[in-house]
Formats: C-alpha cells, structure tokens, sequence
C-alpha cells in the first residue's frame, strides 16, 4: 500500500489552486446568476435593462466558449480553514497555493497584474511580494483543508472605504457611511454587486472582514440576528439610492449586503466597506488529509 | 432614446453630435485601446503616440492576449483571448488633451467619467460612452482582429488598434451637448440619500 507524502498533498493543493483560478474566473457560482437574474427580473428602467440582459449575454458567452467571464483576473485572494490535523503545514499549504496561481497564469494564460506597488514593474505570474493573499483559520479537532479562491478585480477593490466612527456615531453612523460610500462609489465598481462591510475589531480587521463579507454565499446571513437584521435594512436602503446598474441609473444598485461583525474596544466603532464586482467569482475545494480534492464544496 | 450604428473613426462631427445621453449606439470599424500606462507615457513624458488617433474611439482596456509570432525586429502579433474595459474614472484628466492635440472624437469605458470631463467634451465635439464592465466573454466576440500593437514594452497596457463588428450595446453617458449621466444620477442620488438619512 502506498504511503501518502506530504509532498503529494502539497502537489494536490497546487493542483487545486491553479484549478480553483481558472475555473473561478470562468464558471460563476449559481447563486450569483440567480441573483442576476432575479435583478433582471425587477429592474424597470430602460439603460439598467440594456445592462443587466448585455451580462445575461455575456455569462451564457462565457459558458458556451469556456472564455473568461471578465478579463480583469484580479489579486487572486484565497480563505483557508485549515484542521488541526490536516498533514501539510500552512507554510506549505501558501507555496502550493502560490505556485498554482503561478501555474494557472503561465499554462492558460492569464493576464498577469501583479507589480512592484511603487515601481509598478510587473513582479510574475499573478505572484509577488505578499501575494497571493490568503485568509486563514484554523479549526480544532479536524484534518481537512478548505480552500476558497476568489479573484479580486481592482474596479471593484479600488472602491473600498474605511471610517473610524465613534460610539456616539452608533448603528445610524454605519449606516450613513455605508450609503455614502456606495452613492460616492457609484458605476466605478461594477454594480450591481455585493456590498462586504466590516464591522468591530480594529481598522485592519474591519477591511478584513468586509472582504469575508463579500465572499460569502449571494443572501446567506449572519448569525447574530442584530447583524442580520442590520443586513436586511442596509440591502433595502442601498436600492433605494437610485445608483442602478453600472451607474447609468435604476432600481438595482446592488445584490446584497453582507455584513461580518467582530467585538470592539468600547471607544472604537470601526466601519469598512469592500465592494464585489457583479461577477462575484468565487470557488471552491476541500482536500481531504489524503490529498483528494472535492470541488465546489462550499463552506 | 434613439437607437444609432457608427463607424469610426469618424470624418464628420455631426456623427458626435447626433448623439444624446442615454441613447445606445452600436459601432463598427476600427477603435483604438489605450490604459493608464499609455497616456502617462503621452503627456506625462511628451511622446507622440505611433498611432493616428484623429477621429478616434478609444476603449479603457488592457486585453489577455497570446503572442503568436514576432517580426525581425522584434515586433510582435497577438490573438486575443479576453478583452474587455476598465474603469474610466483614473484617466480623466487626458480627455481634454485627448480631444484637443489629437483628435479624438470618443472615449468608451465603464463607470463613467466625473463632471471635469463634462466642458471639454462639450467644447471639442466628444463623447464618453459607457459600456457594461466585466461583459469582456461578450466584447472579445466582437473584436474580430488584433490589428496593431505599439509600445509592447508596456505590455498589457500597449496601444492596441482593433477591428470590430457590431461592438456593443454601448450607452451615450456624457453627450457632446453638455448632458452626462452620471452627473445626473450622482444628483439625484445625493438627494434621495438626505431623505434616507432622514428616516434613519
């Protein structure tokens, strides 16, 4: 009987990751062109109609040619749970997911975006200092590996916002920045897409969290019922706004609103906001400590 | 909202101004990419760009490409892969040089333009039109060849000419006459957002 190596899981998360970028940036989730469709479905003006049914076109385009479903392949960030006792150290578990970044871009290819942030001199592969990016957590009394990769374009990243309000701003001064952030946004980042807001913790792990946020499943909602209600309130408010599809003006600005929340300092009330794109590109695997891979177990 | 065909690059300014905000346009000929990196190297650092750009569309792009063969001095062709538009907002400040030393007659992008682009355009004869960011499976179908490349050495970021056929639907966001979009729905958003704030 063969004896799983450490060194095959590694090959196998490599694996996964050039697999999981390509078909992410190909294939969009389910729930996300039922979203669309549904917007489709509801919105009344004539531009945000053009819009919304030129991206029906274009998902069935991506389909049927196995083409890119837009051509910015982003920053591909990824979010790993890893088990206590899944075999591979996360050291290892980042070069796999770097070299099949790396891999997927050379082999496909795919536009390469990523550069040197000051001399904006193009540093590889999609890969670089500090990137890809990857989220992690850990969970106890476990040995597998999840691993979620989602592209992340820049028009809808460069429409990311932070505001360190006050206890006294409360619940309505998140609320107001959030408003204002996507009307300020406006056709930049894409919409109609998903809004991640961040709240709690410290500035950095609001962003954080609001790019958790966007990265969830299209309607899921949190489970703190405060935090879910304050989605509910937030998604109706954001189509009140009248932004529309791709800013040209309409009923639909956005898909959804998710929130993650995270406890705070009593004097802090960080706020974050990170835009998803319509094309929400996202997949996912989960490796087993054996290295096999299952696609599209989402978590 | 009236329906209209052009083909660029244009020879007549009535093509521009026959053009209202909101209407869709569907465009035909030749059209030139053209990013960030290109137009600081035009104005920034003075170079002319390699390109007749009189009459021009130009398209916010920086396309996936293959390159398929290279000349004897180095020069090479490229097939598309996937091509499609970025966001406009970031260029901005090159429309009214765009328009004045070289002739362009209409820039296409997503997201649209902010007010400053509003007076050039009106003054030189100019449109933006707004295309549906992200729709690049649908765009690259109808770019039927790589035509020319000039400046590889910024590669994706070069100056791409393009044949196209039926490049579309696109939307008139800022008009020759003064009117944008996006300037209008920012307004009245601004409004609707105080009534919000309101009943928060």
């Amino acid at each position: 009987m063969s004896t799983v190596t450490t060194t095959d899981i590694q090959h196998a998360v490599e694996d996964a990751a050039a697999h999981l970028y390509v078909w992410a940036l190909k294939d969009i989730p389910q729930d996300l062109r039922d979203a669309l469709a549904a917007a489709k479905d509801r919105e009344t003006s004539v531009t945000g109609q053009r819009v919304l049914q030129t991206i029906h076109r274009n998902v069935n385009i991506a389909d049927d040619q196995k083409n890119l479903v837009c051509q910015d392949t982003g920053i591909a960030v990824y979010t790993c749970r890893v088990g206590e006792h899944f075999p591979l150290h996360p050291a290892r578990i980042y070069e796999a997911l770097r070299d099949g970044t790396a891999r997927a871009t050379v082999e496909h290819p795919l536009r390469s975006n990523a550069v040197h942030t000051i001399t904006r001199e193009n540093t590889g592969p999609n890969i670089g200092h500090r990137l890809p990016i990857v989220h992690w957590e850990f969970i106890a009394d476990w040995d597998g590996l999840d691993v979620k990769c989602v592209p992340k374009g820049s028009g809808s990243e460069n429409m990311s916002f932070l505001k360190m309000c006050v206890p006294a701003d409360g619940v309505k001064g998140i609320k107001q920045f959030v408003l204002e952030s996507i009307v300020g946004a406006g056709g930049k980042p894409c919409p109609p897409g998903i809004v991640g807001v961040g709240i709690g913790g410290s500035a950095d792990y609001a962003m954080y969290l609001a790019k958790e946020a966007i990265a969830r499943p299209i309607g899921t909602r949190n489970a703190d019922p405060i935090v879910a209600q304050l989605e509910d309130e937030l998604y109706g408010l954001l189509n009140e706004t009248g932004i529309g599809p791709m800013g040209l003006g309409g009923d639909v600005t956005v898909l959804q609103c998710h929130i993650e929340h995270a406890d705070t300092h009593m004097t802090l009330n960080p706020v974050a906001v990170n835009y998803q794109c319509w094309a929400a590109r996202r997949a996912s695997v989960h490796v087993d400590a054996q290295g096999n891979l299952e696609f599209d177990r989402e978590f | 909202m009236a329906r209209h065909e052009v083909t660029f690059p244009i020879t007549d300014p009535a093509e521009i101004l026959k053009l209202r905000a909101g209407d869709e346009v569907t465009v035909q000929g030749h059209i030139i990419g053209i990013r960030d990196r290109t137009q600081i190297r035009i104005f920034d650092q003075g170079i002319d760009p390699p390109m007749n750009l009189s009459g021009a569309f130009l398209l916010h792009t920086a396309p996936n490409v293959r390159k398929v063969s290279e000349d004897a001095e180095g020069r090479g062709t490229y097939e598309k892969i996937c091509i499609g538009t970025t966001t406009s907002a970031r260029m901005v400040r090159f429309t009214e040089p765009l328009g004045a030393h070289y002739g362009v007659r209409a820039i296409c992008g997503k997201g649209g333009f902010p007010d400053e682009a509003i007076e050039p355009m009106e003054r030189l004869g100019m449109v933006y039109f707004a295309i549906v960011g992200g729709a690049a499976a649908l765009e690259t179908t109808q770019i039927e060849e790589i035509e020319e490349v000039a400046w590889e050495e910024l590669m994706p970021e070069c100056l791409w000419k393009f044949r196209v056929k039926d490049f579309g639907p696109l939307t008139v966001g800022i008009d020759a006459h003064g009117n944008s979009l996006y300037h209008d729905v920012q307004e009245s958003a601004q409004e609707k957002l105080k009534e919000l704030f309101a009943r928060l």
